[in-house]
């Protein structure tokens, strides 16, 4: 068996599962956000039981309208607050924690060869500590509060197999946008996706939660790779205990689905163009694409690695007149971080606006919103009509180095020819 | 749940997501009459009117991709979809629209099939689909027991609380 297998021939007391076949999983963790969990409140209370299966397994973090944008917002939080206080729930407000996709594993609710269900379609990003994670929605997490279980089909797995180094300021985002552009944003659709590969294996964990962030937008069901030192390091201190990693390897005999070979040696950087997420070129190419917003953050590229990048590029910089840069670390450990690390000052200095830990523009609901006409550059994961704001925006995806670069000249910019002109 | 759907066709192209279905701006909203207001309207702003009557929507290649808003499968429903038969579905979107007893179908080769304002038949629970405007049939895998019974149910939290209160 391959690791996704294992992890659910385990959680659903099987000695060995198959593509196709249903299980019945039990689940280690489940979250809701401030978005999706009121509805989950809603329909937990219609099912008419009083406690949660394992209150130590619900976790509530507020972070897409926070803080409160509008009386409607506040009064989603409040009715999360109020839950969470209720069942005696793990809760991170405002404040104390920052994007959920960043604070789970931060905080310590991911462990590797466990199964995590949330409701925010980017819960496959822990697949990056070797978890099996999956998004869910409102109505099944309510349904998983109160029975801790889950079915799920098993999916086929696609290997996706990454050999080469990094040319400078090319990043694990190049590699992910490229994979999607290949793969096309239904090419992984119901499946399993598993990274693999010397490239994955020397990989840090920021960049491999990108790689599994993104595993949704070809439609798969989770991204996963297996964990190794590189896990326990970032893992060592933020959970109690760590499995042993030899029983999450794939088999040698493993079946996969089939395999795709990647080679990052000479890839350039990467965008995906408006307004779907495989509509991938390298920036070198794309010709003169003007931008009126530069947004670094999200669950995809808001952590400190990405930070520091977008710090080198802007260093002694100025991000040009009529564009506005907004910078958002992902959660308030990676704020502080920057923080103490220069970061802050660097992009204050530059002209950019550093905002407070949340998911900000990338959905469109909160800041940072766009007009009709106006294009964005940005780190996040969707760049769907209208996603940012006005049906009329365009949005650009790619990785931080790009976006920083763009913001200093006002258009889709290659950070590598930003390099040899400064 | 009537598992017997008979009601018009819209027609639309691969890869609906989410934002298009119901945009991020409005998931502050909770009433999903509210949210139906909205539905599709990134793409056609008349959609809540032409719904309203019942309707099947008609999808191409991975719909409701993208966010796992149940939001969106909600705002359909009760713009007065019936049912949604596409070339296929992302995960998320599929398993939400069944668990707020929204019925979706898998079925290859329907989006040629089919044209707005066709008029169709869909028994669900049988896996057959008719479009009586050209007589074209169509009959799909059926849904796993289980399924059909969320469906019949007329979602996830009725058919839950059926099975708890029997235990």
């Amino acid at each position: 068996m391959n690791i996704t297998e294992k992890i659910l021939a385990k959680a659903s007391g099987k000695k060995a599962v198959q593509p196709g076949e249903i299980v019945d999983a039990n689940v280690d963790m489940v979250m809701v956000h401030d978005l999706t969990g009121p509805l989950a409140v809603e329909a937990f209370k219609k099912i008419g039981i009083q406690k949660v299966w394992d209150n130590k397994k619900v976790v509530v973090i507020l972070d897409h309208q926070v803080p409160a944008e509008s009386v409607k917002a506040a009064e989603l939080h409040k009715t999360m607050r109020q839950f969470a206080k209720d069942q005696n729930l793990r809760i991170y407000d405002v404040g104390k924690g920052g994007i959920c996709h960043q604070v789970m594993p931060e905080k310590g609710h991911v462990t590797p060869g466990t199964v995590i269900v949330g409701a925010d379609s980017h819960t496959c990003t822990y697949g990056a500590f070797g978890a099996f994670a999956t998004g869910i929605g409102s109505t099944e997490a309510a349904a998983v509060f109160a029975t801790g279980k889950i079915w799920f089909k098993v999916p086929p797995t696609i290997k996706i197999n990454v050999k080469g180094n990094f040319q400078n300021y090319v990043t694990p985002k190049d590699l992910i946008l490229s994979i999607i552009g290949k793969m096309g944003v239904d090419g992984a659709i119901y499946k399993s996706t598993e990274f693999t590969g010397p490239t994955i294996k020397k990989m840090c964990i920021a960049g491999r939660m990108t790689l599994c962030n993104m595993a949704v937008e070809m439609g798969a069901k989770n991204g996963i790779i297996e964990p190794d030192e590189i896990t326990s390091k970032f893992l060592e201190g933020r959970v109690k205990s760590l499995p042993n990693f030899e029983a999450l390897k794939s088999d040698k005999d493993a079946v996969y689905e089939r395999t795709v070979e990647f080679d990052v040696s000479k890839m350039e950087p990467q965008v995906a163009c408006p307004s779907s997420v495989d509509n991938v070129k390298p920036v070198s190419e794309i010709g003169n694409i003007p931008i009126e917003q530069a947004f670094i953050g999200s669950c995809t590229n808001g952590r400190i690695e990405d930070l520091r990048l977008a710090a080198e590029v802007l260093k002694g910089k100025h991000v040009k007149d009529g564009v506005r840069a907004l910078i958002i670390p992902a959660s308030q450990e990676v704020y502080r971080q920057a923080l103490n690390e220069g970061l802050l000052e660097i992009f204050t200095d530059a002209g950019a606006i550093v905002c407070g830990s949340a998911c900000g523009p990338c959905l469109g609901g909160h800041i940072g919103l766009l007009a009709a006409g106006e294009s964005c550059v940005s780190t996040s994961n969707r760049n769907f009509i209208g996603r940012m704001g006005s049906t009329q925006s365009s949005v650009y995806l790619a990785s931080p180095a790009t976006v920083a670069a763009s913001a200093i000249t006002g258009k889709l910019t290659d950070p590598t020819t930003l390099e040899t002109k400064a | 749940m009537n598992s017997k759907i008979k009601a018009p066709a819209i027609k639309f192209g691969n890869n609906i997501d989410t934002d298009v279905i119901l945009p991020g701006k409005y998931l502050i909203l909770v009433d999903p009459c509210e949210l139906a207001k909205h539905a599709l309207e990134s793409i056609d702003t008349t959609f809540p009117d032409k719904a309203k009557k019942g309707i099947i929507i008609i999808g191409g290649k991975n719909f409701g991709c993208g966010s796992s808003r149940e939001q969106a499968p909600l705002a359909l429903k009760y713009s007065g979809v019936k049912c949604v038969v596409a070339e296929s579905f992302a995960r998320i979107f599929f398993r939400n629209a069944i668990n707020i007893g929204l019925p979706v179908i898998e079925c290859k080769g329907i989006s040629t099939a089919v044209e707005t304002g066709d008029e169709l038949a869909v028994d669900f629970e049988a896996g057959k689909i008719e479009n009586i405007s050209n007589g074209k049939k169509f009959q799909v895998q059926k849904l796993p027991p289980f399924i059909l019974e969320i469906l019949a149910d007329g979602g996830l939290i009725e058919n839950l609380r059926r099975r708890m209160n029997k235990k």
